[in-house]
């Protein structure tokens, strides 16, 4: 502390004591080009004293002696120093570009590595992508823009949760990365696009540092801080919008509806419910209904500078969504403000502090389940009004009328995140650093729902005859603490070796309490707090959970490149965490990379073609211990204990489940072969990747074992053991262009790819493992199964419509799959060929993996007019269509126009009909390939002229409009192919997902 | 300055090493959850009582093991629907059966399960001390003294483990113990049982004193150890509270847990089953699965027809015996005097075994699974006939012995007996398969004494005396435990 004050004292003694000195100015400008550059800083060395060039690249500094040093510096380009010469008072710079980004420094994990002598398979997103980007969350700038990342919304809802797979799904349960902020654990799902400075994703064993945290991919994100030596600037971002649903489904109208249930209850022999059809009309479109449109707002302010000895960086932000359905009633509201300090205390200690506050504000409405608001809005018959309930329950028990179930639908969450760290540098020689750092994370949630006493007709699940609100509050913390050693030297200029070793110990705890209170006054949101309730239940009207998850780890890596051509390392860590089993929580987790730079031998060093080129390997081993195990490795005592004394039932306690102690981790194989290529002066740059990942170990549950454990007894039953085996193996390709035409013309380009294949090579002990839901009462339709893709779904193949009763008796029985055909019902495949149709003859009919995505990219600029657009592509992904409720009387989708009402008329669609069919039955009819490409954000950008700026104090002034989610080119059916649940097993199941909006901005950025 | 510097980042350094340091795994094992699960129980009371409930509990799956022990016998034949109806009934009842038989693996996983909770308690009978900890202690022994002589009776040597649970692993590790270390466990508990119990059970339905010395006792006789048996028997019988009862009455509703009863598995009504969980079921599933196909009459409810008692066993009882009657059930008689109508089903005998038939009750769904009729596992008969074969086998004391058998022939209204030797071994066997008929005993019985194959159709020597280990067992040990001798 004292040591500052010093330097400050310091600092403000040289300011005074330079009285007599003068003046330089001049011009920088752009080696390459000659334009000039503004923005540039220009810093008198070892002092605060600096300025910064205007929109002509001309700058005057005061107070300069000679012999004194000016630094320039600008991002991305190379930094100069010049001594300053007597009397010289006019310096040009010419500022040479950053010879496209080769040197740029990656993240890597404990570390930083030059981006040329990366060895593994790394992935970056800088701040300029997630600026052009504009993402409202962090997870959507990373779909199409690094290759092998999949994100998927799980609702368009605001705010709601979004998936990210890097290279494929390979476990059961979790598949989500590990994510690092700083090098902590964080949480993408809160933090502001706005105050990241880069994230470096790693995907293949180069994630093995992180050992058994890292199998599914690790995302390492670093925040903005400043720049040493620059002067204070002042970035204001905030755009305005308009959002709307991307689609509605097309429904039958009223009239449509009428013929439809006529036909229907006719095919059944039963009265027409519509004797007079002519006087439907159209009837409500409960879908427009239903969606809004919406405002969307953001303010972002930023304050970055730095000087010799301290950096800082504030950001401060405000995020405002409206939901496209219930609007307030689903809205997103985020506010964060952020502060960075860096510190050099002497040359040997270097401070850096961090902390980002978070608060954010939700509610939302029921989704994406059997009687969720969009699945009632296709559901509800178009003959209903808006108001109108329906009273004689005529609709089955959960479709109700979706507008009175948005207005009766109240809830409200609110989160409170401190997170951050702490970091000391020590580097008492050179080639040595050691680093001390403390990550937190700190954050307390609240949630209320009320559900006011309520009626929407006879047997309504949604009906309630008593308001309850029920409030919980919980707490979520963690801390990382990390401490490792570096040591970097070149020997006789050859040898280049990086050594790093260190621990890391990570703690995960937090409550959750739970409670409910009965009788709201007045039944009105108003009201509803457990404060106000006086009512009485029976039953436990409250609940809570602790927990505390803890990790010790030890690492070390090593790299060594020969010259900068021939590059190895090698990785260990030693993981032990409290996510298992005392006597089994230690694993080891070993990998190596190497990798091989052409183009410094000598027969590639002239090529004028290729500027770089290198060839990469990895292997290792790595864990992901999310799947669980604490839950296995120990029994509950949920077994069934009753037994009969003195003549009464009595409950005792027993075990539950059996337990296994040796439950532990998944673990990975990793290979990657990867090639980086840059051709044509840098302008092109290619990258590839081959890769393959054994994940063995995947937790199932329920598999068989011996008798002797008592698995028999009432309540108990097979344990969860390690028996799971996948593989994905697939392809990445990325390929960037860059080209500058004259001085006003910059195109760049960038396609990436990703090939994928997913299969499940081996479960020991149980057949298959079941998931996801289909319909009522239907069995589970996807499965994990060896010899297929994770989470497959399991139905059957159908073979068109039986067109006349001839074909019916030409085909085998379907009556076992609940009635006997008939002419217009689905005929199904009798895969086995045992000549009947039955659960037997169940199959593959489809998977929600993609077999490739593709990311292509477009940025073009011309004067002060810029473009970017960001498309998707997904291709091979299936879904299930399964917002369709099997109930006589509701509303269906307009492809049922195209049923079978007699032969020939449908090959495709079955008859209608209110008697028994076997067409409910999951068979392919209900699978659709959800393939898509997706213009996901278009943005035209104009920067005012500086000859405008000039006097306003403003050093750039650019404002924008752009569209998000333009258009999806599709053939499914439903609202949204881009969405999942997530689900290993069950993603890809549509109960009517909340669509993405299709947002329209307007928004400036103001830098000062 | 500079020295300052260097000590100030000595210290610094050395303040890291030995926060790392401190850190070790030790801060593995301080984790603060509030959870209630397997390893941390046993904290009162309570918490033992509520975990021998538990082990109570399985008692009510041996249901399968009377059924199943009935059918291998020559009393009964499989019965049911038929020939596929519960295929390991079928061939159990022609000795056919082989290590692929879901109810025999049902015998092998629910006694298993029985040893499996009682040892959880035993692994933790020292954590918590409390008055009274003994006598639930000694409950718990006498319920794994039980479940394990089931199996020991049903499939020779087992895996034994001691007080703890077995554990993911020991299936490939823990050899099958052989007989005589089974039964020197049951002895022990026992006899932990026996010093630690009295001969009345806080609640009706728990193990007592005397339960203990009459399976002491039996256990003993199966092991031909006659001076043994003797003992504790003729002890029970001159200082326990048990007394015959009349026979007309024992079986039905009102004869539950009386004087004659020295052990008896608890069933109710009250509470519904399915087919999914016959365990979980607090009913006797057996007395649904032996009721009388479709049957509408009065008395009885109708079952599956399973079980049923051949005409050699109505047979055996003479005229005047009163035990036959209460016994087996003649359907045609009883149809002719009530009117009653039944369907007949796979190998119909026209006898049903009446001491464990459907009564007419108000049990709820599913009715055939919920039957309450308690099982009398061990009846003071039982002990009396087991007291006079270890006294006239061991050749210790044959007055004696025709003193106990003749008890149990008087309560029949038949004369006593005043044979010896060998005559009398022979009267005692004949009496025991007449008293215990449909009770579970017989085919163990015919084992015990070597006389199995001679009345048992398909029973073959040096096979059948133990049931095989489930294929699955066999497989799950992967080599560490052998198949049986002839399967």
């Amino acid at each position: 502390m004292n040591r500052i004050l010093v330097l400050i004292l310091f600092c403000i003694g040289t300011f005074s004591l330079q009285a007599q000195n003068f003046s330089v100015s001049g011009t920088v400008d752009e080696a390459d080009t000659g334009l000039p550059l503004p923005g540039v800083n220009i810093i008198l060395k070892n002092t605060t004293n600096g300025v910064v060039t205007d929109f002509d690249g001309n700058y005057t500094i005061n107070n300069i002696a000679a012999g004194d040093v000016l630094v320039f510096s600008y991002v991305g380009f190379l930094p100069q120093e010049i001594t300053v010469g007597e009397n010289q008072t006019e310096i040009n710079v010419s500022l040479k570009t950053d010879s496209a980004a080769l040197d740029e420094v990656v993240v890597i994990g404990y570390g930083t590595q030059q981006k040329k002598d990366i060895t593994g398979a790394v992935s970056v997103v800088s701040n300029e992508t997630i600026e052009q980007l504009n993402p409202i969350k962090v997870e959507q700038a990373l779909q199409g823009t690094a290759a092998g990342v999949n994100v998927t919304p799980s609702s368009g809802a605001p705010g709601a949760g979004i998936n990210i797979n890097i290279r494929g799904i390979a476990s059961n349960s979790e598949n989500g990365p590990l994510v690092l902020i700083d090098g902590y654990q964080g949480d993408l799902n809160t933090i502001n696009p706005n105050d990241i400075e880069s994230i470096s994703i790693l995907k293949d064993a180069q994630a093995a540092i992180y050992g058994i945290a890292g199998a599914n991919g690790v995302v390492l994100v670093t925040t903005k801080s400043g720049k040493k030596n620059t002067a204070p600037t002042i970035q204001y971002d905030a755009y305005v919008g308009v959002q709307e649903t991307s689609r509605e489904l097309p429904l039958l109208n009223a009239t449509e509806y009428g013929l439809l249930l006529n036909e229907s209850y006719a095919n059944n022999g039963q009265a027409l419910p519509f004797p007079n059809v002519s006087e439907l009309g159209r009837g409500t479109n409960f879908q427009e209904e239903v969606f809004d449109t919406s405002p969307i707002m953001s303010h972002n302010l930023t304050l970055n500078g730095g000087s010799e000895k301290v950096t800082y960086s504030f950001g401060v932000s405000h995020l405002d969504q409206e939901g496209i359905i219930g609007a307030k009633k689903s809205d997103f509201q985020r506010s964060t403000a952020r502060f960075n300090i860096g510190v050099d205390i002497s040359d040997a200690f270097t401070f850096t502090g961090n902390t980002i506050y978070t608060s954010i504000d939700r509610r939302s409405i029921n989704e994406n389940g059997l009687g969720s608001v969009l699945f009632n809005a296709l559901n509800i018959p178009p003959t209903f009004g808006v108001d109108q309930e329906d009273v004689n329950g005529t609709l089955g028990n959960e479709i109700i009328n979706p507008l009175s179930q948005i207005e009766n639908t109240f809830n409200d969450y609110n989160l409170n995140k401190f997170n951050g760290s702490f970091s000391l540098d020590y580097m008492p020689i050179d080639e040595l650093t050691f680093t001390s750092r403390i990550g937190y994370s700190l954050s307390t949630s609240k949630g209320k729902d009320f559900a006011p006493i309520i009626d929407y007709g006879p047997g309504k699940v949604f009906n309630n005859v008593r308001s309850t609100v029920n409030q919980n509050r919980i707490n979520d913390n963690s801390y990382t603490y990390d401490l490792f050693g570096t040591y970097e030297n070149t020997f006789d200029e050859t040898h280049h070796l990086t050594g790093t070793a260190g621990m890391t110990v990570i703690r995960n705890w937090g409550d959750g309490l739970y409670a409910t209170g009965y009788d709201v006054p007045n039944n009105s949101w108003d009201f509803a707090d457990i404060s106000l309730t006086t009512g009485t239940n029976d039953g436990l009207n409250n609940s809570a959970y602790k927990y505390d998850i803890r990790k010790l780890s030890f690492f070390g890596r090593l790299q060594y490149d020969y010259k900068g051509k021939y590059l190895v390392s090698g990785m260990l860590r030693r993981d032990a965490s409290t996510r298992f089993g005392p006597e089994n929580r230690v694993g080891y987790f070993p990998s190596a990379t190497a990798g091989w730079i052409l183009s410094e031998e000598d027969f590639l060093s002239d090529s004028n073609v290729i500027s770089f080129l290198k060839l990469r390997g990895s292997f290792g081993i790595l864990g992901n211990d999310e799947a669980g195990g604490a839950e296995f490795y120990r029994s509950l005592l949920n077994g069934e204990a009753t037994y009969v004394l003195d003549g009464n039932l009595v409950n005792g306690t027993a075990l539950g489940r059996i337990a296994n102690p040796a439950s532990g981790w998944e673990e990975a194989e990793k290979t990657n072969i990867g090639i980086d290529l840059r051709l044509l002066n840098n302008k092109i740059d290619i990258s590839a990747d081959v890769f393959r990942e054994d994940r063995k170990d995947l937790l199932v549950a329920g598999i068989p074992v011996s008798g002797i454990f008592g698995g028999g007894a009432p309540g108990s039953g097979a344990p969860t053991i390690n028996a799971g085996t996948t593989r994905n193996e697939g392809l990445e390709f990325a390929i960037n262009y860059k080209e500058n035409f004259g001085d006003d013309i910059r195109v760049g380009v960038g396609y990436n790819a990703t090939f994928l294949r997913n299969e499940v090579t081996e479960v020991n002990g149980t057949e298959f493992l079941p998931g996801g839901q289909f319909g009522v009462g239907q069995p589970q339709p996807a499965r994990f199964q060896e010899g297929f893709p994770i989470g497959y779904f399991y139905g059957y193949e159908t073979d068109g419509i039986f067109q006349n009763q001839a074909e019916v008796d030409a085909h085998p029985s379907q009556e076992t799959l609940g009635a006997a055909a008939s002419p217009g019902d689905i005929r199904y495949v009798d895969t086995n060929g045992d000549g009947v149709i039955n659960v037997d003859d169940r199959t593959n009919i489809g998977d929600p993996i993609p077999t490739a995505t593709m990311g292509l990219n477009l940025n073009f600029s011309y004067k002060n007019f810029d473009f970017t657009a960001y498309t998707y592509a997904s291709l091979g992904n299936d879904m299930v269509r399964n917002y369709e409720r099997n109930q006589p009387n509701v509303n269906r989708h307009a492809y049922y126009l195209e049923r079978w009402t007699g032969p020939g008329t449908s090959n495709e669609v079955p008859r209608v009909t209110t008697g028994a069919t076997s067409n409910v039955a999951f068979s392919d009819f209900y699978v659709e390939d959800a393939s898509y490409a997706r213009i996901q954000n278009v943005q035209i950008g104009y920067s005012l002229p500086e000859t405008f700026l000039e006097k306003t104090g403003i050093n750039r002034l650019r404002i924008y409009t752009s569209v998000q989610n333009l258009y999806t080119f599709t053939n499914y059916k439903g609202f949204d192919p881009s969405a999942s649940t997530g689900e290993a097993i069950g993603g890809g199941i549509d109960y009517g997902f909340y669509p993405v909006p299709r947002i329209f901005l307007a928004g400036l950025n103001l830098n000062f | 300055m500079k020295r300052y510097n260097n000590i100030f980042n000595k210290m610094l350094l050395l303040l890291l090493l030995a926060f790392s340091f401190g850190c070790t795994e030790d801060y593995l094992d301080e984790t603060e959850e509030y959870t209630i699960d397997s390893e941390n129980y046993f904290n009162s009371e309570e918490d033992y009582y509520n975990a021998m409930i538990g082990v109570y509990d399985i008692l009510q799956s041996t249901y399968v093991n009377v059924l199943l022990g009935e059918i291998a016998s020559d009393n009964t034949l499989s019965g049911g629907e038929s020939a596929n109806d519960v295929i390991g009934f079928q061939q159990v009842d022609e000795m056919t059966h082989t290590p692929v038989n879901d109810n025999l693996d049902d015998v092998w996983d629910w006694n298993f399960a029985g040893v499996q909770r009682a040892n959880y308690v035993l692994e933790f009978q020292d954590k918590t001390d409390f008055e009274g900890r003994e006598m639930i202690i000694a409950e718990v022994r006498f319920l794994r003294a039980y479940f394990t002589f089931e199996l020991v009776k049903w499939f020779g040597p087992i895996p034994i483990k001691g007080d703890e649970r077995f554990v993911l692993g020991d299936e490939t590790s823990v050899p099958r113990a052989s007989t005589e270390e089974v039964y020197a466990q049951i002895e022990s508990d026992l006899q932990f049982a026996i010093d630690n119990l009295n001969y009345t059970a806080p609640e009706t339905g728990r193990a007592t004193k005397g339960a203990a010395m009459a399976l002491l006792g039996k256990a003993h006789l199966y092991q031909e150890e006659f001076d043994e048996a003797a003992n504790v028997l003729t002890d029970l019988i001159e200082n326990g509270p048990y007394a015959l009862a009349d026979f007309d009455t024992l079986f039905l509703q009102e004869g539950e847990n009386n004087e004659e009863s020295v052990f008896e598995v608890q069933y109710t009504g009250e509470e519904g089953a399915g087919f999914g969980c016959l365990q979980c079921s607090e009913g006797n599933v057996a007395v649904g699965f032996q009721g009388i196909r479709n049957y509408s009459g009065p008395v009885f409810e109708p079952g599956f027809s399973f079980n049923v008692p051949t005409q050699e066993a109505y047979d055996m009882f003479t005229e005047d015996d009163i035990r036959r009657e209460p016994s087996i059930l003649d359907i045609e008689a009883w149809a002719a005097e009530t009117g009653a109508t039944y369907a007949e089903g796979y190998k119909h005998t026209g006898y049903f075994n009446r001491k464990y038939l459907p009564r007419e009750n108000d049990n709820v769904g599913d009715a055939n699974l919920t039957q309450p009729n308690n099982y009398r596992s061990i009846r003071y008969a039982d002990v009396l006939l087991m007291a006079a074969e270890a006294l006239n086998r061991g050749g210790i004391d044959d007055s004696e012995a025709r003193t106990y058998l003749n008890e149990v022939r008087e309560r029949a209204g038949l004369d006593g007996v005043d044979a010896a030797g060998n005559a009398l071994t022979e009267i005692i066997y004949e009496e025991r398969r007449k008293e215990l008929v449909g009770e579970g005993h017989r085919f163990f019985d015919l084992v015990r004494t070597g006389r199995a194959a001679d009345n048992i159709e398909g029973f073959t020597a040096g096979k059948n005396e133990l049931f095989p280990i489930p294929l699955e067992e066999i497989e799950f040990s992967q080599g560490n435990w052998e198949q049986n001798p002839g399967y």
